[in-house]
């Protein structure tokens, strides 16, 4: 597969590693969340057939976190984010 | 030596005379020959037996779809088990032997199993040797493995080498025939960058096996006039005997090119293959078609084979299996076979056609509406049974007979992503199917164009609207253009066995057993019979079986369906997949600063990941690898001791966030640790377990340098770029592994200090006033050399470790060497270093083994709740924190010469053993030098509490039961004196 990075252009997924649901991004607020919402966190992730967001990180590369649209049934990549944007327009600061 | 069935003209060079050796006779051949084709000149038809019945078999093909004529190529620990003789080139002195047979090709032992045919049907393993249960493993198959099979291996070390590359392109085009070279010359012409890969290794396809004609001239020679163009055009790279074996995502393909494989051994520093990875803009796929037999009893004797390879045979290589032939066919394309061989100067004894309307010549007799119903000849044809359209038999005399059941277009690379074929009625084949992988497009015979102008005009167009070229494409050249009709004829009816797949010896008849047993997906149909899950992949033999499973079915082809085609189109050498990742170059080797100052002390060396560490340092008199460690304990707690530990990994934190930032990774407070100082830390992971640990020294208010166990480096690195990126954009901190950036290395022991004394510059205090347990700072040795200090302890001993650029590390190993003489100082290795930290208590990976958390290790305490720190919410849930949780223990034997054996599990002193009486586990043992018998550190439900306790440690997989008492996990210095010394 051939990701293309927002700021390296398109590198072969080979220099990445591979994390999973880039639904890690959402870590529970400390003040306010439940046990229920940390047990969801840890661990419960959707599988889908299809449009799946996914982190990869550019370990071969910039070290980088990635946000990558992937269809996991095509594998075709609709969309990168640097993981870093991606939260930040999710809401996490410091 | 003659070759008495060596044709005249071909692309051979007939003047130089190529010895080589088949089955330890001599005989020779031509440049431009193959090893099949060499043998068929030489008069030798038979070359190999079939898989399962051990049937004499011949070449079926001219080309890589070939399923009979596999041999061991080469000898010695270059042999090459199962390799095509219709592809293998020729070379002088090539050796080959034909492969599964006892003891010779001629008379085979085994061949018995033909007779015993009808035990070894369909699925007769699922069915047979059932019973006794205890005979299979023993008795049954180790049998049947010898009995089947293909090619052995040598067993030894292949010498060659393989590698990897990467090219790029605008247009990948694989295969070089026809629609091929017209869309290289298209695209070539057009300014494309374009590479044009071809599995042969004289590139022009079917034109070199026709007598076609392309503007009037010899096919052959527009072949040459296209390859001189396109070698001329710098943007054209040709790749001959290059297989594409797959179709990957994003335009990643992947090929074999075969560099040296028509050589006796490859050039001085030339790999044998080169397994390429081709990233393309767009791929037009002009893989041709293969020609598809017809089933009929005995059709599998050597000499019957494809029309179309015994045509390729005669017109390309100057060979023919025998001086008088016949041919079957269903369709036109047949008699083309029949008219070049003639032309030859081949006796055609008669052209068998299936259908009433055939064509007629003047040259040989047509048998029209008729059928090949039977062969004879032991080992090779010798005649032909034919039976007439008037249902009369005739037996004509034959040693060869081309079979022509039409042509399947090769469509595998267009499904390697899931995409099917679908089925064309006219040509009643399979072509390219819509849904095919992006960027991919086909022309020629591939994609139902079987006519040379057809092929010829869809290569260039494909090539122009792939690349979305403007202008007029060059012009087509004239060439025939029959229409192709193909009629669907598969078998011969009321055969007791014709043969589909000749390679795993399947037969019409298994497919019906098949059918009949219920086995009736296609998916089903292919494992059950074993059809097409040979190294050929069912390429001659798959659409025959679906047709015949189709029929019983009373469903079209198309609705039953085809298998799966998955990569590689033709078998891969798994060294070709290794590359240059063999042996030690498997992975990255790591080689600490010191090592090679560690080999000349003959240091013993172990694995550490990819780092190779000294394991222990022999000494003379030393035979045993304890008493090296013993003595490397003892030496370092007596006075000193050296260790490289640059594998840890050291991660540089820097920014006025840095210490908000350690504080969310460590679940202990780091915000307050003052500068020059050095503290422990434990991470976790979110789910609340233990990830790893280190410490970290705070060099200045936004820089700290925090340092990993070996094995976690990497991963911890990354974890921390996850949190810093992903949980906390906008702190003001940034990360750098500076693992191997500096040689670090611990010096320990009583002595140790005074040892440092001698190397750090005056200007630096480091007393246990100015600089005690747990400081770090930036420092400068030996005259003026910057250094990092940090005054942590891994043994338990009064210890630092100290730090400088790596390529100081050798001279700085051998300053401490040299400057300890007068304390006897010692290197140790990673086995001492383990020994001490048992010793001491301290977790290492054993402990830290993804189960464990801060409670359990001991440290539930530390885990502050003061902050937010990754995986301290989940740290507490109710489950880890039982009042019985497992806690840190020692554990040591009550008789002194007793063992420990971590995986050992610890119960009560008396009671039942087993697992729900299970009470904690051993984690790490080692002998103690120090305390002069083995001990063990572990986790024990509630252990805290239970010092003193004698229990039983049990090992019931190796039979073990230990009287042990646990104790505290510190069983060196507990008060911690020594550190602080």
């Amino acid at each position: 597969m051939i990701i293309n990075h927002p700021l390296l252009g398109p590198r072969d997924s080979a220099e990445f590693v591979y994390m999973g649901d880039a639904a890690l991004i959402d870590r529970p607020d400390p003040d306010t969340a439940s046990p229920e919402d940390w047990h969801d966190y840890a661990y419960l992730r959707d599988n889908p057939a299809g449009e799946h967001r996914e982190l990869w990180f550019h370990e071969g590369g910039d070290r980088s976190w990635l946000v990558v649209t992937r269809n996991t049934v095509t594998h075709e990549i609709s969309k990168v984010e640097l993981a870093r944007d991606v939260a930040r327009a999710r809401g996490r600061s410091t | 030596m003659t070759q008495p069935n060596r044709l005249n003209g071909g692309l051979i060079d007939h003047e130089t005379r190529l010895k080589f050796i088949f089955d330890g006779k001599d005989y020779y051949g031509h440049p431009g020959d193959t090893l099949a084709s060499a043998l068929l000149a030489n008069g030798v038809r038979l070359m190999g037996r079939s898989f399962k019945y051990h049937r004499p078999r011949g070449p079926l093909t001219a080309g890589s779809e070939e399923p009979n004529a596999l041999v061991e190529l080469r000898g010695g620990n270059r042999q090459e088990p199962n390799t095509r003789a219709t592809t293998a080139e020729l070379y002088d002195g090539l050796f080959a032997k034909s492969q599964n047979r006892f003891p010779s090709l001629a008379f085979d032992a085994m061949a018995i199993n033909d007779r015993f045919s009808n035990f070894l049907t369909a699925g007769f393993y699922y069915k047979t040797f059932m019973w006794p249960a205890a005979f299979w493993e023993k008795i049954y198959e180790p049998i049947i493995r010898k009995a089947a099979g293909l090619g052995a291996l040598s067993m030894r070390a292949d010498p060659d080498e393989y590698d990897k590359g990467f090219r790029h392109c605008d247009l990948l085009i694989t295969g070089a025939g026809p629609s091929g070279l017209m869309a290289a010359l298209t695209a070539g012409r057009g300014g494309a960058e374009v590479i044009l890969a071809d599995e042969d290794f004289e590139m022009g396809g079917r034109l070199n096996a026709e007598t076609l004609a392309i503007n009037d001239a010899p096919a052959r020679d527009w072949v040459v006039a296209a390859l001189a163009e396109l070698s001329s055009l710098p943007n054209v790279r040709l790749m001959p005997r290059t297989t594409v074996i797959g179709a990957f995502d994003h335009g990643i393909y992947g090929a074999v090119e075969r560099v040296s494989d028509h050589l006796k051994t490859p050039a001085e520093g030339k790999p044998r293959q080169i397994l390429w990875r081709i990233y393309t803009q767009k791929t037009l796929l002009c893989a041709g078609a293969t020609e598809r037999p017809i089933a009929f009893e005995n059709n599998d004797r050597p000499g019957i084979m494809l029309a179309s390879a015994l045509r390729t045979y005669a017109n390309r290589f100057a060979a023919t299996p025998a001086r008088r032939v016949a041919v079957f066919t269903n369709n036109d394309d047949g008699h083309r076979t029949a008219r070049d061989l003639h032309a030859q100067g081949v006796k055609i004894a008669a052209v068998v056609d299936t259908r009433p309307d055939a064509q007629s010549s003047s040259d040989y007799e047509v048998l029209k509406g008729a059928q090949v119903i039977d062969s004879k000849g032991r080992l090779g044809l010798t005649f032909a049974e034919v039976k007439l359209a008037d249902g009369s038999t005739r037996t004509i005399e034959c040693g060869a007979l081309g079979v022509s059941g039409g042509w399947n277009p090769n469509v595998h690379l267009t499904c390697h992503q899931r995409g099917r074929p679908t089925w064309n009625d006219d040509l009643a084949a399979f072509v390219p199917g819509d849904t095919l992988p992006p960027g991919l497009s086909v022309a020629g015979a591939a994609n139902g164009s079987f006519s040379t102008h057809g092929a010829l005009k869809s290569g260039a167009e494909a090539a122009k609207k792939a690349l979305g070229l403007k202008g007029r494409l060059p012009k087509t050249p004239q060439a025939e253009d029959a229409p192709v009709s193909q009629t669907p004829f598969w078998y011969v009816e009321g055969c007791a066995r014709a043969w589909l797949d000749q390679q795993n010896d399947v037969t019409v008849k298994d497919v019906k057993l098949s059918h009949q047993e219920g086995f009736r997906s296609v998916e089903h149909l292919k494992r059950y019979t074993t059809l097409g899950m040979a190294t050929d992949q069912g390429k001659t033999s798959n659409l025959g079986g679906l047709a015949i499973m189709a029929e019983l079915a009373g469903k079209s082809i198309p609705e039953v369906g085809t298998t799966i085609f998955r990569p590689p189109y033709t078998p891969v050498p798994i060294g070709t997949f290794g590359g240059r990742m063999r042996g030690m170059e498997f992975h990255p080797t790591r080689l600490t600063p010191s090592h090679f100052w560690a080999k000349e002390r003959g240091a013993v060396f172990v694995e550490v990941g990819n780092w190779l560490r000294a394991q222990w340092f022999p000494i003379e008199g030393e035979t045993h690898w304890r008493q090296s460690v013993d003595r490397e304990v003892r030496q370092t707690r007596a006075s000193v001791g050296v260790c490289d530990c640059t594998t840890l990994g050291k991660i540089d934190v820097q920014g006025t966030d840095a210490a908000t930032f350690l504080n969310k990774i460590y679940c202990n407070g780091f915000a307050k640790l003052a500068v020059g100082k050095t503290r422990y830390g434990l991470m976790l992971r979110e789910d609340g377990i233990a990830m790893d640990d280190g410490t970290a020294g705070r060099l200045a208010e936004d820089h700290f340098v925090v340092t990993t166990t070996t094995a976690n480096a990497i991963k911890v690195y990354q974890h921390m770029e996850f949190v810093r990126q992903c949980l906390f954009p906008d702190l003001d901190v940034q990360l750098i592994s500076t693992t191997e950036a500096w040689a670090q290395y611990a010096v320990a022991g009583p002595n140790s200090r005074k040892l440092l004394q001698k190397i750090v510059d005056p200007a630096f205090d480091i007393s246990n006033d100015a600089f005690p347990f747990m400081a770090c700072g930036n420092i400068t040795v030996c005259g003026g050399l910057r250094a990092r200090l940090f005054r942590i302890s891994f043994s338990g001993e009064l210890a630092f470790e100290i730090a400088v650029p790596s390529r100081y590390g050798d001279a700085l190993m051998r300053k401490l060497m040299s400057e300890g003489e007068e304390f006897d100082v010692i290197p140790y290795g990673t086995e001492a270093l383990g020994v001490m930290r048992i010793e001491k208590g301290h977790a290492a990976g054993n402990e830290l083994n993804g189960t464990t958390t801060a409670l359990n290790l001991g440290m539930g305490r530390m885990v502050s709740k003061a902050k937010d720190s990754i995986g301290s919410k989940l740290s507490e849930r109710d489950g880890l924190n039982e009042d019985d949780a497992l806690k840190q223990v020692g554990i040591k034997p009550l008789n002194p010469a007793e063992k420990i054996t971590a995986g050992g599990h610890l119960m009560a002193a008396d009671g039942p053993v087993d697992a729900s009486h299970d009470q904690g586990y051993v984690t790490s043992a080692a002998f103690s030098p120090t305390l002069d018998h083995m001990i063990g550190l572990g986790f024990l439900k509630n252990g805290g509490d239970r010092l003193g306790e004698k229990m039983r440690l049990v090992s019931p997989v190796t039979d073990l039961t230990v009287e042990v008492e646990i104790v505290s996990a510190h069983f060196v210095d507990p008060e911690g004196e020594r550190l602080r010394a």
